[in-house]
């Protein structure tokens, strides 16, 4: 051993202590826990593999069949529609429930209330029945009785206008909400120094405030979008061949349904982990510059992609205490 | 044509055509009368130091000359001309927003709290309003930007981020941000209040060189020092009123009124 380098110079009798000698506190908690999860993941994968109910032989087969990918491709089709139609008539809300005229301010939050307190699919169900309400619909100048254009509502409501129309008026709702939130919380004092620079209210909203609001909708915007992803299988009630449909098509043709169910949950994971992704990069380059608010980076979208959680040695580092690299 | 100021208008006397002219401004927000009939002027190349503790009014004194607040009752004129509002035939009428802002751009503004744009780097911050407002070509824009952040000492800056530098380099380049629009006149909302005491004086030092050049400037401010040095007019403001105004060395140096001289017992 060698005490005589470690004792003070001073203080002879007690050898020189250093924190980097001392013994880490045993942690068995983390391992039984570790231990738990491992065995509970690992009795999931065994029936995974060896479950022949689960016939990934089939799943194999029908992954990649013309019927699931036509479905797909319907699926993503409603999701985008949904979203840009969606955000549209939100930024409109938004901007009529920040507006000072009262008429408008009331309207939105009426607008709100109503396509944010109806369940999707029961939306879906009214907008596809809108014939038994409205014959027919028309477009026109209110009280001077000129026409425009006149369909029976039963034409002009296709399954697929109902689900689209169900679907992007509750994504309006809720979108109006995120960007109303994200225009309020740019401070103040960035319309007035625009204002004072001589800048006009169009030019000082569309050139400081908005880029700024868009930095703070962004990730929910996109968490909106998965959610979208998701909600689109509620079509399947109006008959139209999504994803989802398109494999219950199949399965109450052959009866294999768990199989075809794990084709769409497959194709489900695919998509949303794309879109989690490219979160992920319209995050980081929104970023640019910014240490954030308070000094430190946003967490990022995916656990591990900038920062290590170490379990097996020294203190966690939690992803909030990691620099800006 | 312009309504002769009823009550201390005129008290400095000494310029014939004033750069500012504020006459018995009222203003309140709610019940709360923050001011009582404010009147003043600033002459053009002369820096005006608003002092008086918190809750004053000061501050919405300085916001009612670009109009960032409006006014309930009385007149603010700029260049001769009514702020914010215009003169057709014998009746006022609120100017549109086009005009106001054209006002608004020959007046350079500094805010406690700098409110750069975050989202863009120096050197834009400084030719955001250039191109935006003024329509200037681009690479004009930037050779004047580039001269200006010099003038702050920041040149090396203009790439980076606001939030990567000191609040002192924050102010100093909202200084040269609002120098880009060649203002007529300067308003600074106690630009050193937010500092932390050892980059005050880089602040101070650019406030100064811009007072030196000839800049006409309003100046709300805690800094006594600065006040005594570079003021040619000195108002103590208190209950939403100018209790005192004159030079520097007679209200900060040989006050009359006992709120005076409180204020300034208690700051020293």
């Amino acid at each position: 051993m060698t005490i005589d380098s470690s004792r003070s110079v001073t203080d002879s009798d007690q050898p020189r202590l250093n924190a980097k000698d001392a013994v880490p506190l045993r942690k068995p908690g983390r391992w039984v826990g570790a231990a738990i999860v491992l065995i509970l993941l690992a009795m999931l994968v065994h029936m995974l593999v060896t479950n022949p109910n689960l016939q990934w032989r089939v799943v194999g087969n029908y992954l990649f069949s013309k019927i699931i990918l036509t479905g797909l491709l319907r699926t993503l089709e409603l999701t985008a529609m949904a979203m840009l139609l969606g955000l549209v008539l939100g930024i409109i809300i938004a901007l009529m429930r920040l507006s000072a005229n009262p008429i408008l301010n009331w309207v939105s939050w009426g607008y709100i209330w109503f396509f944010r307190g109806i369940p999707p699919i029961v939306q879906l169900l009214f907008w596809y029945n809108l014939a038994s309400l409205v014959e027919r619909l028309t477009l026109g100048v209110p009280f001077f009785h000129v026409t425009l254009l006149s369909a029976s509502t039963n034409s002009a409501i296709s399954p697929y206008t109902a689900a689209l129309l169900g679907l992007s008026l509750t994504e309006s709702a809720y979108a109006a909400e995120m960007i109303r939130a994200g225009i309020q919380a740019v401070s103040r004092g960035q319309l007035e120094a625009a204002s004072s620079l001589g800048m006009r209210r169009g030019q000082a909203m569309r050139r400081i405030v908005l880029p700024q609001a868009l930095r703070i909708v962004i990730p929910p915007i996109f968490n909106d979008s998965i959610s979208m992803l998701k909600f689109t299988s509620l079509v399947s009630v109006l008959a139209l061949p999504d994803l989802l449909y398109s494999a219950e098509e199949v399965y109450s043709r052959t009866y294999q349904t768990i199989p075809l169910l794990l084709v769409a949950t497959i194709w489900y994971l695919v998509l949303s982990t794309i879109l989690t992704v490219v979160e992920h990069r319209v995050e980081a380059r929104l970023r640019r510059g910014h240490a954030g608010r308070d000094g430190r980076p946003g967490r990022p979208a995916m656990p591990g992609y900038r920062s290590r959680w170490r379990f097996w040695n020294g203190p966690t580092v939690e992803p909030e205490s990691v620099g800006l690299s | 044509m312009t309504p002769v100021a009823t009550n201390g208008a005129s008290q400095f006397g000494t310029s014939t055509d004033p750069l500012i002219r504020v006459d018995s401004v009222e203003k309140s927000f709610g019940t709360q009368k923050v001011l009582d009939g404010v009147s003043f002027e600033v002459a053009s190349g002369d820096v005006c130091c608003i002092i008086g503790p918190s809750g004053s009014g000061k501050t919405t004194m300085l916001r009612c000359i670009n109009r960032l607040e409006t006014i309930d009752a009385g007149m603010v004129y700029f260049e001769g001309e009514p702020v914010g509002l215009r003169l057709r035939g014998e009746k006022l009428f609120e100017m549109k927003p086009r005009d106001l802002a054209e006002q608004r751009s020959r007046m350079g503004m500094l805010f406690q709290s700098f409110n750069l744009f975050p989202h863009k780097t120096v050197l834009e911050n400084v030719i955001e309003a250039p191109l935006q407002v003024k329509k200037q070509h681009r690479e004009q824009a930037v050779a004047e930007a580039k001269q200006l952040l010099d003038r702050v000492g920041l040149a090396t800056k203009a790439d980076a981020y606001p939030d990567n530098l000191s609040g002192g380099q924050q102010q100093r380049v909202a200084i040269a941000r609002s120098l880009a629009m060649r203002p007529r006149l300067m308003l600074f909302d106690e630009p050193t209040s937010a500092l932390d005491p050892e980059l005050v004086g880089e602040v101070l030092a650019v406030m100064r060189d811009l007072a030196n050049d000839g800049m006409t400037m309003v100046v709300v401010t805690h800094e006594m020092a600065f006040a005594r040095e570079a003021a040619d007019r000195v108002i103590f403001m208190d209950g939403g009123s100018i209790v005192e105004s004159g030079s520097a060395s007679d209200v900060i140096g040989d006050p009359q009124e006992t709120r005076t001289k409180s204020f300034l017992a208690r700051v020293r």
